[in-house]
């Protein structure tokens, strides 16, 4: 099994910095089911809820509207709405606190949809 | 970690660098062919220079810094003739520093031919005194300066390639030396944590007033330094962003900010500043590039630069071999040609971040010691020196002492 391989596990690895982060950094493409989560507080295992692409952020925990989304063991946004454990943490229910342009962008492509090219 | 000393080299000024480079550096855009063509084929000579005809402060702050560098030991100005950098004044500056220099114009001279043959003689007596002046000396981790900087980033940069330079920083700065990181654009949201690394009140007054700086900086420029390619990616925030940058920085205390050209007034872990100041040109631009975000480090005395870059990236750079690290398997699969450092083997559970910390801690005192990096090996050299405005700092504050 070459380096490379080893990111293809099945089911697929999410990563987890800090102890207290309430999401965890997919290594590779997830489909619904299980994903391992690794990291500072060992290994466990979850089900993620929907597709979520590689690099992309799982829920580890319940994220209550309004709560910090935590990485890093720091904030790095607030849940615009409630968020279950194993889904797809992104633009669609976290926002920045300071950035006011944070959801004006496509959540699969990053794309602004707030600038007219008409 | 080795804490057996290696050999450096010690210059004039008492500066000890770990390679022993001929810079030649070109005064304006027009003498660029002739300095690259005398630089050519010779052992140890890097090239660098200013496009403008403009004598812009900023950049020959840089051009100083760089001559005076410790990884330098003789330079040689190559001006054209009419422009307003002066290569006889870089010269003198740089004598005075304890290392051999040598200018000339090539009008003054004849044409490409004639100043390709004179550079080269003039680089021939520039090696030999440098040879003889040269003493080779035991150096330690206390003497290294290393900056950090990243590029080409992807969801890996802040999971395992910034980690393990920043857990190497700790172990740097824990023996003495000095580590640098810059980015200060990539800190935004990070203000109270910024804060709680403040080594002085003194030092949390310049952080304060660096953030600020940038924060307004990225209000009046109406962007944050996040693109749509880091949300596509997985970067949903620039608070998320910029924490993975600044995990870069390790977790030691920050002794201050430091401007562009300005070297660390002493040993520990700084943060460079290198956002523009407001001036008549408002802002200006900034950080067009890696490479000059890169010289911005070595010309703070860097001897050694971690470049971090999740996707992949194929530069080098003058002066101060650039060590690459990524925090992607693949990429360092594809790449193992440039790639210097896997730090992906911490996310497929191979290693874990003190290990590769320790392995990086190891190459860093090898290529210190004269072991080639990818990019060395490779032949890159790239320098990239721009118009920029800073407040030049007074005398009194310039090492902010």
């Amino acid at each position: 099994m070459t380096v490379s391989d080893q990111l293809l596990t099945d089911p697929p690895v999410a990563f987890q910095i800090g102890a207290e982060d309430n999401v965890a950094t997919l290594l590779r493409n997830a489909e619904p089911g299980p994903v391992i989560v690794r990291g500072s507080t060992g290994e466990k295992q979850l089900a993620a809820r929907e597709p979520i692409e590689a690099s992309h952020k799982i829920a580890i925990a319940p994220i209550a509207e309004g709560a910090n989304v935590i990485k890093f063991g720091v904030v790095i946004g607030a849940a615009t709405r409630a968020i279950d454990q194993g889904e797809w943490v992104h633009l669609h229910n976290c926002r920045s606190r300071l950035d006011v342009r944070s959801n004006a962008f496509d959540v699969h492509t990053g794309v602004p949809e707030d600038i007219s090219y008409e | 970690m080795n804490e057996t000393p290696w050999q450096g080299y010690l210059r004039g000024d008492g500066r000890k660098g770990v390679r022993n480079v001929i810079l030649v550096v070109y005064t304006v855009e027009c003498a660029s062919f002739v300095a690259h063509a005398i630089g050519n084929g010779e052992d140890n000579v890097h090239v660098i220079g200013f496009p403008g005809c403009y004598d812009n402060q900023y950049a020959i702050r840089m051009i100083l810094a760089l001559g005076r560098h410790p990884n330098v030991g003789a330079v040689l100005t190559v001006g054209l003739g009419c422009e307003y950098t002066q290569p006889a004044k870089i010269a003198a500056a740089v004598r005075e520093s304890g290392r051999p220099a040598d200018s000339f114009f090539i009008q003054e001279n004849g044409g490409t031919a004639s100043s390709v043959a004179l550079g080269k003689q003039k680089i021939a007596q520039l090696r030999a005194e440098m040879e003889q002046r040269v003493q080779l000396v035991p150096m330690s981790w206390s003497d290294l300066v290393v900056g950090s900087e990243c590029g080409g980033s992807d969801g890996t940069s802040g999971l395992a390639g910034n980690p393990v330079v920043g857990a190497f920083f700790d172990l740097l700065v824990d023996r003495g030396g000095t580590a640098i990181f810059e980015e200060i654009v990539e800190m935004i949201g990070l203000r109270p944590i910024l804060d709680a690394r403040a080594a002085s009140p003194e030092a949390s007054q310049q952080l304060r007033n660096a953030y600020d700086k940038t924060d307004r900086y990225c209000r009046e420029v109406r962007q944050y330094s996040v693109a749509p390619g880091n949300f596509a990616g997985g970067l949903t925030t620039i608070e998320e962003k910029s924490m993975g940058a600044f995990a870069k920085s390790g977790t030691r205390p920050i002794q201050g900010v430091i401007r562009v050209a300005e070297r660390p007034p002493h040993n520990g872990l700084w943060l460079l500043d290198s956002v523009p100041d407001a001036h008549f040109m408002q802002f200006g631009y900034t950080n067009p590039n890696d490479t000059e975000g890169i010289m911005d480090l070595i010309c703070a005395g860097a001897q050694i630069i971690l470049f971090v870059t999740g996707r992949g990236s194929v530069i080098g750079s003058a002066v101060s071999p650039l060590i690459k690290v990524t925090g992607n398997s693949i990429t360092y699969n594809r790449m193992k040609d440039d790639m210097d450092f896997n730090a992906g083997r911490i996310l497929t559970g191979e290693t874990t971040l003190p290990v590769a910390a320790e392995e990086l801690a190891e190459l860093v005192r090898a290529v210190a010691g004269g072991q080639l990096t990818k990019p060395e090996a490779l032949g890159h050299r790239e320098y990239f020196l721009m118009y920029k405005h800073q407040d030049t700092p007074g005398l009194a504050a310039g090492c902010h002492a």
